[in-house]
Order: C-alpha cells, then sequence, then structure tokens
C-alpha cells in the first residue's frame, strides 16, 4: 500500500485515500501548436522504471492536488510537493540525490 | 454442461491449416528434429520408464547474425518468430528472453480467449486468434488445453445492457458469432450466481459461445517447441542492453551475451517496450502498470464457463485442477514491481463475493501481478517505427493473452512483407492522425 504525505493537510494519506493523476509538469499544447506537439503532450509519456514525478489528488481528504517523486521500480517515496510548480524544487531533487544519484527525469537532474 | 469440454478441444483432426496454408512439417533440414507427441509416444517411454523424453526445445548460445531478431520470448514474441517460419518461411531467426521462457504476463494472465469487441479492426485480430487457437493443438503437435467453454460478460445496469446489445450488433456484422441473452439464460448457464445482487442485478448478458481458456503456459512452451524445431534459436536469459542503427537502419542489438547483428528486429516485449523503445530511439504513447490476479484453492467443478462482470469489475473461472481464476483491475500509477496495491484485490474479490455468494468461504492460495503496457486508446500497437528494420508489437495491456495468435500472425506478416491488414489500423501514426481504437470506451474496462 502507497502512502504519501499530502503537503497541504499534512495527513500520511495512503492509496485508497488518494487518485492517481499520471506524469507531472507536463507543458501543454494548444491551439497553434505542431501536430507533433500536440501528439507527444496527448499521448508520450516518460513512463521511466526508475525516478517518476508525478501527480496525485488527495481524492478523499482535503481535496488538493500535489505532487509526488516516486520510484516505479520499487514504489520507493522520494517526496511530495506542492502542484504550483514547474518542477520539483530543490529539497525533493535533493532527496531523490541521495537514493538514486545521478539521476535525471526529462529536463530535470 | 459438461466439464470436460477442454478434452473435445484436443480431440479433433486437422493436419491442413483450416487458414489456407498447409502446415509446415517442418522439413528443414537443420539438425533440430522434433519427436511428434502422441497417444504411441506416451505408451513408448513408459515402456522404457520415460528416459527417453528430450527437452522440448534447445538453449543454444547466439549466432553472429540472424535474419530477424525477436526480442521477449512470451507468447507475443514467440507467435511471431513462428509464424515467420511456418507462413514466410523465414527460419534464422532467434528469440531473445531476459528472463525465462514466457515468464512474464504469459504466465500471469487468467487465461480468458474471446473476440467479442465493437471495433471492426480488433474484432479482426482477435477473431483470427480465437480461431487459431481452435486448432493450435494439432498445428503444434502440444496440448495447449484450448476450452471452448463459453465467456459470459454481465450486464449490470442499462448503460452496459445498450452497449452489450450494441456490441452483439456489431459482431454479428463482423462475423463474430455473439448473442445477448437474458438473466433466465446466465442462470442457466452458471447456477451459482446471484442474480439480484445487492448493488447491481443482472440484467443479461453478451455470450460468447465459443470463447473459452486455453493452458496459458503450454501455448508458449508449444510455440517455443515447434520455432526450435524450424531451426530457430531461443536465447534465454539474455538481456538486450542495446540497439545498434546505421545511417536509420537497424544493424543489430547488444545483449548480456553479446552483440547478435540482424537484417530486421522485432520488439515484443509488453511492459518494457517502453525501455526497448528508448534503445531504438523512439518514444511510445505507452505507460506501464500493475495488472493482479489470483487463484483459490482447488474445488469440485462448479462454474464452466468464463464470467466476467464489468461494472463491479472481476472476473472469474474455473480451471481444469478446480482453482477459481480471478481477475481485476490495473493499479493507478506507474509500477514495474509485478505486484499490485491490495485493495485492488479487495475491490475484486467484494465484487464477486456479491456476484457469487459461495465464494465467500473460499481460500486464496496464490496472488500475483504482471506490467501491462497500456496505450491512450487502450487498443495496442503493431507497427513500423521510425527506425528501420525495427517494429512494435505491444500496448495489448490488459488482455493479450487471448490476441497471441492472431498478433504473431499478423505481426510476422507485417515483418516479413511491410503490410498486413490485421495490423494495420493498430500503427503507431494513429495517436497523431486521430484514427484510435477506442475500445476502452467500447470495452468496458476489462479485455
Amino acid at each position: 500500500m502507497l502512502i504519501l504525505n499530502c503537503p497541504y493537510c499534512g495527513v500520511d494519506a495512503d492509496e485508497t485515500e488518494l487518485a492517481a493523476g499520471g506524469e507531472a509538469h507536463l507543458k501543454r499544447f494548444g491551439p497553434g501548436s505542431s501536430d507533433d506537439e500536440l501528439h507527444d503532450y496527448l499521448f508520450t509519456r516518460e513512463n521511466p522504471k526508475g525516478v517518476h514525478l508525478e501527480r496525485w489528488r488527495h481524492a478523499s481528504g482535503c481535496g488538493k492536488w500535489f505532487h509526488a517523486a516516486r520510484c516505479t521500480a520499487t514504489l520507493e517515496v522520494f517526496g511530495t510537493y506542492k502542484a504550483q510548480v514547474s518542477g520539483p524544487p530543490q529539497e525533493i531533487r535533493d532527496a531523490i540525490s541521495a537514493k538514486r544519484p545521478g539521476w535525471s527525469w526529462r529536463e530535470f537532474s | 454442461m459438461s466439464q470436460s469440454c477442454d478434452i473435445a478441444a484436443v480431440c479433433g483432426g486437422g493436419i491442413l491449416d483450416v487458414h489456407g496454408i498447409p502446415a509446415a512439417r517442418h522439413e528443414t533440414g537443420s539438425d533440430s528434429h522434433m519427436k511428434h507427441y502422441s497417444a504411441f509416444a506416451v505408451a513408448r517411454e513408459a515402456l522404457r520408464y520415460h528416459t527417453g523424453w528430450e527437452r522440448a526445445w534447445r538453449s543454444p548460445e547466439p549466432k553472429k547474425r540472424y535474419d530477424v531478431v525477436i526480442v521477449g520470448a512470451g507468447g507475443h514474441g514467440l507467435a511471431t518468430a513462428y509464424y515467420l517460419g511456418k507462413n514466410y518461411g523465414i527460419q534464422n531467426v532467434a528469440v531473445i528472453e531476459k528472463g525465462w521462457l514466457g515468464g512474464g504476463n504469459t504466465g500471469r494472465n487468467t487465461t480468458i480467449i474471446r473476440s467479442n469487441y465493437l471495433q471492426d479492426p480488433s474484432a479482426a485480430i482477435y477473431e483470427k486468434a480465437r480461431g487459431l487457437y481452435e486448432t493450435m493443438s494439432q498445428d503444434l503437435n502440444y496440448n495447449v488445453m484450448f476450452s471452448p467453454r463459453g465467456v459470459m460478460m454481465l450486464a449490470q445496469t442499462q448503460h452496459e445492457v445498450r452497449g452489450y446489445k450494441r456490441t452483439a450488433h456489431a459482431n454479428a456484422l463482423q462475423g463474430v458469432k455473439t448473442e445477448w441473452i437474458g438473466p433466465e439464460r446466465v442462470k442457466q448457464l452458471v447456477p451459482i450466481i446471484n442474480l439480484h445482487g445487492p448493488r447491481y442485478p443482472v440484467l443479461g448478458a453478451l455470450w460468447q459461445e465459443r470463447g473459452g481458456t486455453a493452458r496459458h503456459d503450454a501455448v508458449a512452451w508449444g510455440y517455443a517447441r515447434a520455432c526450435s524445431a524450424m531451426g530457430m534459436d531461443i536465447i534465454q536469459q539474455c538481456e538486450v542492453t542495446g540497439v545498434r542503427s546505421e545511417a536509420g537502419q537497424v544493424v543489430g542489438v547488444d545483449t548480456t551475451k553479446g552483440p547478435i547483428d540482424c537484417g530486421k528486429l522485432g520488439i515484443v516485449v509488453a511492459g518494457h517496450s517502453g525501455q526497448l523503445a528508448e534503445m531504438a530511439g523512439f518514444r511510445l504513447p505507452v505507460e506501464a502498470l500493475a495488472l493482479q490476479a489470483l487463484v483459490s484453492e482447488p474445488i469440485k467443478p462448479c462454474m464452466d464457463v468464463v464470467v466476467m462482470a464489468n461494472t463491479v469489475h472481476g472476473y472469474m473461472s474455473q480451471s481444469d485442477k478446480g482453482e477459481m481464476v480471478i481477475g481485476g483491475g490495473t493499479d493507478g500509477f506507474n509500477n514495474f514491481t509485478q505486484r499490485g496495491s491490495f485493495h485492488h484485490i479487495e475491490e475484486t474479490v467484494r465484487a464477486l463475493n456479491e456476484t457469487f455468494p459461495m465464494l465467500s468461504r473460499l481460500k486464496m492460495l496464490r496472488q500475483w501481478g504482471g506490467i501491462v503496457d497500456m496505450t491512450g486508446d487502450r487498443s495496442p500497437i503493431l507497427s513500423k517505427t521510425p527506425l528501420g528494420g525495427c517494429f512494435i508489437n505491444c500496448g495489448w495491456g490488459t488482455g493479450g493473452f487471448k490476441a497471441i495468435p492472431g498478433s504473431g500472425w499478423g505481426m510476422a506478416q507485417l515483418m516479413a512483407t511491410g503490410h498486413s491488414p490485421l495490423t494495420e489500423a493498430f500503427s503507431l501514426d494513429r495517436f497523431k492522425e486521430g484514427r484510435f481504437i477506442d475500445e476502452s470506451v467500447a470495452a468496458g474496462v476489462a479485455h
């Protein structure tokens, strides 16, 4: 059972309280973008075996969206952070680096 | 209703392939002679205390080069290799496997075979597969225990009633024999069912009489034995670590057993498709999720059809050993661990308890997960790729087992000739072009 700490209400919420929201930090491409950009935005995902940044909603709790840094190969959680950012904050990057030296995910490392 | 219907599947004749291509008799001239399995062979070996059985397939060291390398010795990869050899005479083939043969999703599914899909391209490839399953035991000379016991998809909401009636009409036009049946017929076919379930009553079902189950491991083993007999090399415990290309054309793979050159490359690795695609230099619209299944302790025969209940979300059949084989839903998050979250088991078992009250005292024996590769429209990808000579077969998501022979048939045609009517609609560029094969809506959930 996955347990994530909600960065808004501080509750250690287990998975039944949460709704998974897929890959984080997608850049939205809409009208005026190229076919490739729209395709990648809609369908192409990082899908890494390892460090993954993703969105969750504390659905049966405070209702807020937040981010989590997690390893898809071990289910280890490196940390959670608020939604109003376009990339993981430094302390989350450091927490990942401590466990997975040399990690990278899209443009982040 | 007979509990022994699975025996019938392996007794019929059929030397000639019903699909118009004469069954190859493995006259390859190589050193890979295969002993024929038969009742006579069992008697002969019994007389010499079963000391004469040979390994079903060879375990060779890789050669320097093959015409075709298939990555992934699961059902789909082995079937692709088999039909490359059988239908197109391409027998200088290696099938490379990271773990052991059939040890991924081929050995982890709930073995359901059906073809009652809404969309035409899906119905075509799944029905092709179902048809090939009917003669697979004879074609491969290997008992895959295909049991056409019938598959029933329960309708438990008015929405599902309309959806399944629509599917039954679509199937009629596609030449796939299915029918809409009422609750009385459901009860007649499945006496242990509770039609009035506390949450959702059973309002009827979509019934495919010629659907059923097969022994999943045997499908991989049968194909592996037939491939090996054609002189193909099945190389287990050999992980691909890189894909080599020159001027946009694939030339080989690097593996833990050294580099292997190839003319064409087929990537058929389910959950790890994204990792292989990355090595080959392209990306996929695929995410990996864990899907779980479980089996109960063995009990006396109580249900001789496959029942799927998509509203409450659970599906179940009884294996020949007597275990109730149960499947449920995927986790909502990316996962490569081959184990899923416990609350999905809870949901599935709760749903099936409502539908089959007699299950409430059953002990569950084993539970496991497989990594399924999900696409945006929940339909597979069988396609050329941006890398020349490199083909991919992935995205079967939660329903690949039933498609194995059809998928291999189409994939072999695509790799050998560059085009297959079976796989055409499942190309990688359909997402960009908006040609979705939307079974996630059409098929409800489990498929």
